[in-house]
């Protein structure tokens, strides 16, 4: 039942009367700031809906008193910024590598783009420093290269990538398994030897009993002193760098039954200009030769 | 007036009046969801805190499918919104209804308990399919065909035993609270049904696709994303605010030609807000422009629920010092006024430019879910609970402080930690060096937020930990030595003064 309408004692204010479960209101007028501010709200999202794309028709929609678009902002800013680069980016497409890397002008134009090239789309497999990464992904910031570190093997190796199935010019080689061409202790003198290739066995009879086996099987790929062929992309086994781990256990596994790393061809996913900054870029990270 | 004062509430939760016979109220059920929303609650900010720790050291994945971030954080989501704050709207709409109507329960207990029942059993057939990848993959809305049909079944039931309690009413007009309530009912039936118009692929199994397609789909998905925070998250708890201040406070509400004017145009605004979610994609800029504007005109109309929660202490600020529950809720108000602002903020394109896709909206999420929600939440627990079990008071209020402060702190780390990194990460993406070229790849950006995916982490546990005192505290108030309250005071025998 409504109560009768009553002066609350603490604010002075009228109640209206209404009471559920005890609570009462309070007849309080709307807040002076709290309206204006509602109408300024609705002033403003007026004059806006007049401004800027806004009301829907049966064909086409309202287009806004001063013609905005987003998708025309977007086309004219990212013709800005492609007007901006044209000059530099045209001056790398059409400089060869070599003028790329000796003009310091251009170098550190290729060297900023190359950056974020190699960042984007590099970093994931070679580390955000090219110092690469466990489990077969090559550091780029050293000078042992298994395809070849010259700027045109690179940009060969970037372009079309490594035992890839999209590019048909895609580098290729292949490791066969020696699981079942060799004996376990022949894979075991093996291993040896490639270890004693960088002074790491300690079974010298066992290493003198595998370089014939070496001398055999490996080295077409990976040469007579374990040099690595750069042509088929056999790894050197004479540094102290393994793609896949350098104790005993790991080497006898890749001989085994090996890994090998496949590496996307970037030639249609980047354009030109990038991919020539990138060579350069990874060219200068290390032992570009 | 002596026989006014004498009224009094039984054991049982009846009124016995000489003039007005109050009706016996269901109280079962509200116990019931009351219990489940505690529970939840404990589930949903566990989950949170797991999938936050997650995302600072992704080891913490497990390498198993089950225990992926993609799908333990729809599990987090859904159990914080429905199952948690759904068992709390239902639980406090079917206690204030009953009780502001001065009627019994439209259904009984019968329709009561199918509703709890088959609430809790939506929550876990939508969990379980999430942790198994049974999902439609529309946030908010994950699950499938077949539990979109039985969370139909079970809402329609919510529906016809609000509605009917309403129209059994002994009072002239309908509560202020009960206007929230039914708008937040009607609306999340007419929101669900719309955002879920799918397809099975076939009867036998769980897969389904939606009959909109791209950006009509998306548009649909953020009608629905929005007005879920809109009308579950704000409506449905402005309802809990209207009751339970004005009963902690034991102040009239402040104004109710406000609480008319913002409620509707709350609610009438609201519902167009959405495209904001969906600024510089591939959505129309006219729908672009009106979500933006229809979102700044939500201000002042979401801020008159603030003034009207805060304002009723007017008279009572004093109970702030004793009562911390009451803290809970009037924080809870703040927070609120401090998210609806961010709100419309955040909707402007030219903030939204820097702000979308970044933690900066988590953070802006979890202010309103952690502050507002989940605070109006506990302040409403610490008073009802002991209404509910008929004890005098609660086990400690000691307790309730250490509570309060705790979460306060877990929020204020988990929103400061979200707008440094959201910030911070906007401007990362956008940053170009001199020559042109982007400033920092991705990974970059991803490596800089560590520090405050780590400080966001420790907020939840503190949040967590809050939620685990409460759950002593009122666990020991429902079971604790003291006696139950053999009778208390009726509320319309202060009325009646």
């Amino acid at each position: 039942m409504p109560t009768k309408i009553e002066k609350d004692a603490v604010t002075g204010k009228m109640t209206t009367g209404h009471e559920w479960d005890g609570i009462k209101e309070l007849n309080t007028p709307l807040p002076k700031w709290w309206l204006y501010i509602l109408y300024g709200t609705i002033a403003w999202s007026v004059l806006w809906a007049i401004l800027y794309p806004s009301f829907p028709g049966l064909s086409g929609h309202f287009r806004g008193i001063l013609g905005w678009s987003m998708r025309s902002e977007i086309t004219e800013q990212m013709a800005a910024a492609r007007a901006e680069q044209a000059p530099f980016l045209d001056r790398i497409r059409a400089a060869s590598l070599e003028q790329v890397r000796n003009d310091p002008e251009l170098l550190a134009y290729a060297m900023a783009g190359g950056r974020v090239a190699f960042a984007d789309n590099c970093a994931g497999c070679h580390g955000a420093g090219g110092q690469g990464a466990r489990g077969g992904f090559p550091a780029l910031v050293d000078d042992d290269w298994i395809w070849g570190g010259s700027l045109e093997a690179i940009q060969q190796t970037i372009v079309h990538g490594i035992r890839n199935t999209q590019d048909a010019d895609a580098r290729l080689s292949q490791m066969p398994a020696y699981a079942g061409v060799l004996t376990r202790p022949q894979i075991n003198d093996v291993a040896e030897h490639v270890l004693s290739l960088s002074g790491r066995s300690t079974d010298a009879a066992a290493a003198g009993r595998g370089a014939a086996v070496y001398a055999e099987n490996c080295v077409a790929c990976h040469g007579e002193r374990g040099e690595g062929v750069r042509d088929v992309g056999g790894p050197a086994l004479a540094d102290a760098i393994w793609l896949y781990g350098g104790t005993k256990a790991e080497v006898v596994a890749q001989i085994t039954n090996p890994r090998m790393g496949v590496m996307p061809a970037w030639g249609g996913r980047l354009d030109e200009a990038t991919i020539r900054m990138l060579t350069v870029y990874v060219h200068t990270l290390g032992g570009g030769e | 007036m002596s026989g006014d004062v004498a009224a009094a509430v039984t054991g049982e939760g009846t009124l016995s009046h000489a003039r007005t016979r109050a009706p016996a109220y269901v109280e079962d059920v509200v116990r019931a969801f009351m219990v489940a929303t505690i529970f939840w609650g404990v589930v949903g900010f566990l989950m949170g805190t797991l999938i936050a720790w997650q995302l600072a050291f992704p080891l913490l994945n497990l390498d198993l499918e089950y225990t992926t971030f993609g799908r333990l954080r729809p599990v987090h989501t859904s159990a914080v919104i429905f199952a948690f704050g759904g068992n709390a709207l239902i639980g406090t709409s079917l206690h204030v209804v009953q009780r502001t109507c001065r009627a019994r329960l439209f259904g009984g207990p019968e329709a009561g308990w199918f509703l709890f029942f088959g609430y809790q059993t939506f929550i876990v057939l939508a969990a379980l399919g999430y942790v198994m990848g049974v999902t439609s993959s529309k946030e908010y809305a994950e699950p499938e065909w077949f539990v979109d049909l039985f969370l139909t079944l079970v809402w329609v039931v919510y529906l016809v035993v609000f509605m009917g309690t309403l129209m059994k009413r002994q009072e002239p007009h309908i509560f202020v609270a009960n206007w929230f309530y039914l708008a937040f009912i009607i609306t999340i039936a007419m929101l669900h049904i719309g955002n879920n118009l799918q397809l099975p692929v076939s009867f036998g199994g769980s897969k389904s696709y939606l009959v909109p397609a791209g950006v009509q789909d998306a548009m649909i998905q953020w009608w629905y994303g929005h007005n879920a925070v809109g009308f579950f998250l704000t409506a449905g708890f402005l309802g809990m605010m209207y009751y339970f201040i004005p009963k902690q406070a034991d102040r009239p509400i402040y104004s109710y030609r406000l609480s008319i004017v913002h409620f509707w145009s709350l609610i009438f605004l609201y519902i167009w807000a959405g495209p904001h979610h969906l600024h510089y994609t591939a959505l129309p800029d006219w729908a672009q422009t009106l979500g933006m504007i229809f979102s700044v005109m939500l201000w002042m109309p979401s801020w008159g629920g603030m003034i009207n929660g805060i304002m009723t202490l007017s008279g009572a600020w004093d109970k702030l010092r004793t009562d911390p529950g009451l803290r809970f809720s009037v924080t809870a108000v703040a927070f609120y006024g401090m998210s609806t602002f961010e709100g419309p903020v955040m909707s402007v394109k030219a903030v939204n430019a820097l702000s979308h896709y970044t933690d900066w909206t988590i953070g802006h999420v979890h202010s309103g879910a952690m502050g507002w929600v989940g605070f109006i939440t506990f302040g409403a627990l610490y008073y009802l609970v002991p209404v509910l079990w008929k004890r005098e008071r609660l086990y400690s209020t000691k307790l309730v402080a250490w509570h309060f402060w705790i979460a306060t702190l877990g929020i204020v780390l988990y929103i400061s930690a979200m707008w440094v990194s959201g910030v911070m990460q906007g401007l990362m993406w956008r940053a170009y060096d001199e020559l042109g070229f982007l400033q920092y790849s991705f990974i970059e950006t991803v490596a800089a937020m560590h520090p405050y995916y780590v400080i966001r982490a420790m907020g939840g546990v503190l949040y967590l930990t809050g939620a685990l005192i409460m759950v002593y505290n009122l666990w020991k108030t429902a079971t604790g030595a003291e006696p139950r309250l053999a009778a208390r005071p009726a509320l319309t025998a202060q009325a009646a003064e």
